[in-house]
């Protein structure tokens, strides 16, 4: 019974890619964190040509292992992005040439939304013999995501309303993996140890309610987004973080006021009911500036102060007026603060 | 200005019992409270200051008097204006007290600000030390906890007077064994949480080695003389010794000598007799007063030298707004630049400053 409740998620997760993965495709992790890692170590020791391409916005579990293979002896390019977060197709062709022997560029960044040109990345890729992978824990449930072309696709259960601590890797045919942790047969020899069935069902049916979820509010999150942004401005004082007017995530807007600490704001916000985020989430970031603002070009203080809205199945633009309302008193009173009148 | 129930309080959390507790009481007379714990030093310790321990202690007990409950980052102005300034102050021989500073520069003022910022009226803390408030002019006066053995009013001399007006020290008065007992009531498992009594930033009390990570220059050795200019040790820098001390000296002799004289610019450190490390008077600079009149020259005060020193009567020689001079006539025992000097008129706080020199 369990086997095949297991086997049902391994197809309703590969409903998420349109066209079907087939379910030898898919490597049950843990999480994204562990879809990286295997990504990344379990190809690192497979390959002869030892660079690697990467963008200076990734998230720590695709960062840190990249600094593991570097401290190997592998060869770190870096992409830049650019104001908005966006990596240049062309700056990408150019730095792809016979010394890389993988490039790992994440699908959509979790702090600023930016959605990168992965589609094109992995083709020009694949007609140099390149392996990629992307990290997609953000994209899923928020895009359409077709893995058709990509060699190697890591994703969260948690992002998208599944339970925490479960996850999937998708792998390409004919892409060799060398196990991380070793023990029985499982996951065809590529991930050992056994399935968290449980959480693996919470998984296929997070995705199975994803897709339904995405094809009902993906136009209106866009127009949420819209309309927030439209009224952060009248607050006036604001930047946005994130390529405003190129591709990004339908439900993300990522913000710095000026003057206004991320971490006031977000206490703030959290005070009038309104749940936004800071950079940095956990207690022990605290205050610690963004490693991706800064890769945006912005100060100390705007990296450090960036506050990310994100949308959710349950908001509607009601809550936009809400928010921006809370948004506009919250950052009206701290400014006041400092002009000595409040 | 009284406190009036439903109007919000931020209180600075340390994940302790006595912060814990001040919450406790706020949150049972009916306020809006919001707790924050500062995250005031990046090198953390399993033990000491902003441990992940310690803001999941803070953390726990927000949760469980349900109160909104953020961490919020001072790492910039604690440096800059607490840890600094201490290392800073060590190097020249001085011998400061970083406590009454980041009350001054961090507590009631940078943390004050961001309370406002979150719509705070108020700010609490778990000092030990009471408020008396003037309900006619709304002005409020410092006074000494009622616990002496607990009291803390002497590192608050500094905290200005407005903001003073609206701080509050829900636990100020009260004994320890009774806050103990308030939070065992209240089921908090912070209950019998051992007391934090060092410096916060300095893991297990070592001062010493902190200064010398931290200093600009490295300290240089010197030599430790008598009276007379006679050589009688070597040492490794002015930063290890203070005002009145005796253990630690590296010296034998027949008679206990202190440490009479700090010269940095030299590198010597005397030593004398205790006789020696007796002054007739003192004078503090960068004076904050806690009422609205300067005091009266030729007044009698008491003053506090050191945090744990017994308050000592002086007569008040000369006040300004920036500094005042004090003379004991039964003498005052190891006098020491950097350290606080706080005037008391019985158990309230007239007003304080650093201290600049002894008079002999």
């Amino acid at each position: 019974m369990s086997q095949w409740r297991a086997y049902a998620s391994r197809l309703s997760l590969s409903d998420v890619n349109r066209r079907g993965a087939p379910p030898a495709g898919i490597v049950f992790t843990s999480g994204r964190t562990e879809s990286n890692n295997l990504s990344l170590l379990g190809r690192a020791p497979i390959l002869t040509r030892r660079s690697i391409i990467t963008t200076a916005i990734e998230h720590a579990s695709v960062r840190l292992p990249i600094e593991r293979m570097v401290e190997d002896g592998w060869t770190l390019r870096t992409l830049p992005v650019d104001g908005g977060g966006l990596v240049a197709l062309d700056e990408f062709r150019c730095v792809l040439d016979d010394q890389i022997g993988m490039v790992s560029v994440a699908w959509a960044n979790n702090e600023i939304g930016a959605l990168q040109p992965v589609w094109e990345m992995a083709q020009v890729c694949r007609s140099r013999g390149v392996r990629f992978h992307s990290d997609a824990a953000q994209a899923v449930g928020k895009i359409p995501v077709r893995i058709d072309g990509i060699d190697l696709l890591s994703m969260s259960a948690h992002k998208i309303g599944g339970p925490q601590g479960v996850g999937a890797l998708f792998v390409g045919r004919d892409i060799e993996l060398r196990p991380l942790q070793l023990g029985g047969g499982q996951e065809r020899g590529r991930r050992a140890g056994t399935e968290n069935v449980a959480a693996i069902v919470g998984m296929g049916e997070a995705c199975r309610l994803a897709r339904i979820e995405l094809a009902a509010c993906g136009e209106a999150w866009v127009a949420m987004r819209d309309r927030l942004w439209a009224r952060l401005q009248a607050v006036g004082g604001v930047r946005c973080n994130g390529p405003l007017a190129g591709p990004s995530l339908p439900n993300t807007l990522n913000v710095s006021f000026a003057g206004v600490r991320g971490e006031a704001l977000v206490a703030g916000l959290d005070l009038e009911g309104v749940a936004a985020s800071s950079g940095s989430a956990c207690a022990a970031g605290a205050g610690e500036p963004s490693h991706v603002l800064l890769a945006l070009g912005r100060s100390q203080d705007e990296a450090r102060d960036g506050v990310r809205f994100s949308f959710g199945v349950t908001n509607s633009l009601r809550d936009v007026e809400r928010i921006a309302e809370a948004t506009a008193k919250v950052v009206g009173r701290i400014r006041a603060t400092h002009r000595g009148v409040g | 200005m009284q406190p009036r129930a439903g109007e919000r309080v931020v209180v600075a959390m340390s994940g302790g019992v006595d912060s814990s507790v001040a919450a406790a009481l706020l949150v049972e007379a009916g306020f809006d409270v919001v707790g924050i714990s500062m995250r005031l030093w990046g090198e953390s310790s399993a033990s000491g200051c902003c441990s992940l321990d310690d803001f999941l202690d803070a953390r726990r007990v927000a949760s469980q008097l349900r109160i909104p409950y953020y961490v919020m980052d001072f790492r910039d102005t604690f440096k800059r204006a607490v840890v600094d300034p201490f290392v800073e102050e060590y190097g020249i021989g001085r011998t400061p007290n970083p406590c009454v500073l980041c009350n001054q520069a961090v507590k009631f003022s940078s943390f004050w600000d961001r309370a406002r910022e979150l719509g705070a009226e108020w700010l609490a803390t778990g000092h030990y030390a009471r408020i008396v408030r003037d309900d006619a002019t709304g002005s409020a006066q410092l006074w000494a906890s009622r616990d002496a053995s607990k009291d803390q009013s002497y590192f608050l001399f500094g905290v200005d007077r407005t903001v003073l007006e609206r701080s509050l020290f829900p636990v100020g008065d009260l004994p320890k064994a009774v806050v103990r007992e308030h939070a065992k009531r209240l089921g908090m498992a912070v209950a019998d949480k051992p007391e934090s009594q060092e410096i916060c930033f300095a893991p297990k009390g070592d001062y010493a080695s902190f200064v010398e990570r931290h200093a600009r220059r490295q300290a240089a050795a010197g030599v430790v003389v008598d009276r007379e200019g006679k050589v009688l040790a070597q040492h490794d820098g002015v930063h290890r010794f203070t005002i009145g001390q005796r253990r630690g000296l590296g010296i034998s002799a027949s008679e206990p000598l202190y440490v009479t004289e700090i010269d940095a610019a030299a590198q010597r450190v005397r030593v004398g007799s205790r006789a020696e490390i007796v002054a007739t008077g003192l004078v503090a600079t960068r004076v904050n007063w806690l009422q609205p009149l300067l005091p009266s020259v030729g007044g009698s005060f008491q003053v506090k030298i050191r945090s744990r020193f017994a308050p000592v009567e002086v007569t008040l020689e000369r006040a300004t707004e920036q500094e005042f001079a004090a003379l004991a006539p039964q003498g005052l025992a190891a006098v020491t630049p950097g350290q606080a000097a706080v005037l008391y008129d019985r158990e309230r706080v007239v007003g304080g400053g650093w201290i600049e020199r002894a008079l002999h």
